[in-house]
């Protein structure tokens, strides 16, 4: 019961923070300048009564209270409007886009925790040699170079000098694998360093020592024992990646001509079409708030200490 | 804690532990002077590049376009023939404006509301707080992404989204150290002897407040460089006869099979600016809290 109730706390905390993040996002729309309806109409051959009407019609010309409550009614009831440019519904080309986006950061995330837990302790367990030294530099590299290169260094070697994998695409299976080696490279650089860090704390830990001295195999201590204790912080490092990730698809979509909807919101930027604009970020915001409770709630998963606590706390 | 760390050292080393490199140029001293070297030679090549270029940015060699890289085009040219290399250090200037720019204004701001915040408390506490845990519901990228499209492409306008993106980290880091050290004994001392609120802030708290902070713009000052890339690269940066690194990258994306030099040098740049910085953040980081130094 105490747990749900935390749940529970929990999801009502998150609602908040989604519907401060849309009026806020709604606010930075708002400030935009610029305006949507001289890039729909053509202001050389439109009359301003034309345009005026535009405005009134698209309710451009209310208050930004009456305007934001205009939004929020019609989202509630999944109506997120429709784009400026298109006049397609923004949630039908988000929907339409969104397999191709998740397929790209599934991938990238599954690339960038095997990597960077499997590196982490290795780099943890031989720490201060050669190996460890490699690792770590591994993992620098992984956080400091843009995504952007790393995907055209990729498309040179691969499609452009070996001819191996498409340039672009998002279709197939074999698209997908540059592109998410690209954005998957940055998490792994994260999490090896958070594994890293967090596996050489746990290794001078006292249990450890007994574990030793009771006999028990090395790979059993470091795998059942140690890396269990030092997941924590390797999972929130995940979670919070993961907003980075959604973010980094924009970039990367972009490098390898990919459909999907970091794509869209690129174009969107470009073409200052608002409700596309609101209606990504907005979206982006709920995915990660969701994954972020979702890794909240899974620390009680990793860790029956929490679990435990979850009534006292 | 000691007599048993003593103890362990006089039974066998687990194999594991291996060898800890001592003295001597270690492998991560060399690392330190390289990216050491690194960030001086960038510095100079942002303050002072025509000190660093062979040629004018914006010389174009007519009948030198699109020649890979040699002794006399370093890094090439480009589809107009200007020379790449000088391009490079030429732009150095505005990607290292909009990194360390960008970290100063989120770091003061985020930092300042974060003090006041902490050391406040009540109902101004929870305000903030609620405004920048929702700031942070928002992927950073995607929040200077929206901000940047929002106020319209400039350099100026990059350098704003990228601070107030980094405004939420800087003021819960600053909040907490306010908390803790707002309840010790010498600022309850200095109050009993009639300090004022302002004299206890800037004179006893913040100098014993601002090593995170020191330590997460080290950090950020990396990640700002590779978001204003990012952002300049998707088009929201200015259109200049010397585009920053990002620009330049983006141009030659454009040129992938023609000229591998023109995107691979400044992505190299980049690259090379950043992990110099992460390189030195982590010193820095050592340095700020020896628990997790060295020997670790």
């Amino acid at each position: 019961m105490a747990l749900f109730n935390k749940a529970f706390a929990r999801l009502l905390n998150a609602a908040l923070s989604i519907l401060g993040s849309l009026v806020l996002v709604f606010f930075i729309i708002y400030m935009m300048p610029g305006d949507p309806v001289l890039s729909m109409l053509d202001p050389s051959t439109a009359t301003p009564e034309a345009i005026e009407n535009m405005r009134i019609q698209l309710g451009l010309d209310r208050p930004f209270y009456a305007q934001f409550a205009d939004y929020f009614t019609n989202m509630v009831q999944g109506d997120f409007g429709q784009s400026l440019i298109t006049s397609e519904p923004v949630l039908d080309k988000i929907l339409l886009h969104l397999p191709a986006t998740l397929a790209l950061t599934l991938a990238s995330v599954i690339f960038s925790i095997v990597i960077g837990v499997a590196f982490g302790v290795l780099s943890a367990v031989y720490r201060n040699r050669w190996l460890d030294s490699a690792v770590r530099i591994i993992g620098l590299f992984g956080i400091s170079m843009p995504t952007f290169w790393s995907g055209i260094l990729l498309i040179l070697i691969f499609s452009v000098q070996l001819n191996w994998l498409p340039v672009m695409g998002s279709d197939s299976l074999a698209a997908l694998v540059l592109p998410s080696l690209a954005l998957g490279f940055v998490g792994a650089g994260f999490i090896i360093r958070m594994v890293r860090s967090s596996m050489v704390e746990v290794l001078d830990e006292q249990f450890i020592l007994t574990l030793r001295a009771k006999g028990l195999s090395e790979r059993l201590i470091m795998y059942r024992h140690a890396l269990r204790n030092a997941l924590i912080p390797a999972v929130t490092v995940i979670g919070l990646h993961i907003g980075e990730l959604l973010a980094g698809t924009v970039v990367i979509e972009t490098v390898f001509s990919r459909q999907g909807i970091g794509r869209i919101v690129a174009d969107a930027i470009m073409s200052k079409d608002m409700p596309v604009i609101q209606g990504v970020i907005f979206f982006s915001a709920i995915v990660y708030v969701i994954i972020n409770l979702l890794v909240d709630l899974s620390y009680s998963v990793i860790d029956p200490r929490i679990r435990k606590s979850a009534g006292t706390r | 804690m000691k007599d048993i760390t003593s103890e362990r050292s006089a039974v066998r080393l687990p194999k594991w532990r291996g060898t800890k490199i001592k003295g001597g140029l270690s492998a991560s001293n060399l690392s330190v002077l390289i990216a050491g070297f690194v960030l001086v030679f960038i510095t100079v090549c942002a303050i002072v590049p025509s000190w660093i270029a062979p040629y004018a940015p914006t010389f174009m060699f007519s009948d030198e376009i699109l020649v890979a890289p040699s002794l006399a085009h370093l890094f090439g040219t480009d589809y107009f023939g200007r020379d790449v290399f000088s391009l490079v250090v030429h732009g150095s200037r505005d990607s290292m404006i909009i990194g360390v720019s960008a970290v100063l204004i989120g770091a003061v701001a985020g930092g300042g509301i974060g003090a006041l915040a902490g050391y406040i408390g009540g109902i101004i506490d929870a305000i903030f707080m609620r405004v920048i845990e929702i700031l942070m519901t928002i992927p950073g990228v995607l929040l200077a992404l929206a901000i940047a499209a929002a106020l319209g492409p400039s350099l100026k306008n990059i350098v704003l989204a990228i601070a107030i993106s980094s405004i939420p980290g800087y003021a819960r880091i600053m909040r907490g150290q306010m908390i803790s050290i707002k309840k010790r004994p010498y600022v309850a001392a200095s109050r009993s002897i009639g300090a004022s609120n302002a004299r206890i802030l800037f004179w006893h708290i913040l100098p014993n407040a601002w090593s995170p902070i020191l330590v997460m713009a080290t950090i950020g000052l990396g990640s700002a460089i590779l978001t204003g890339a990012g952002l300049s690269f998707l088009g929201l940066g200015v259109i200049k006869e010397v585009p920053d690194w990002g620009a330049l990258l983006s141009q030659g994306r454009n040129y992938l099979t023609a000229g591998w030099w023109m995107a691979t040098f400044p992505g190299l740049a980049i690259t090379a600016f950043v992990l110099s910085i992460n390189i030195a953040g982590d010193k820095v980081q050592d340095f700020a809290n020896p628990k997790t130094s060295k020997g670790r």
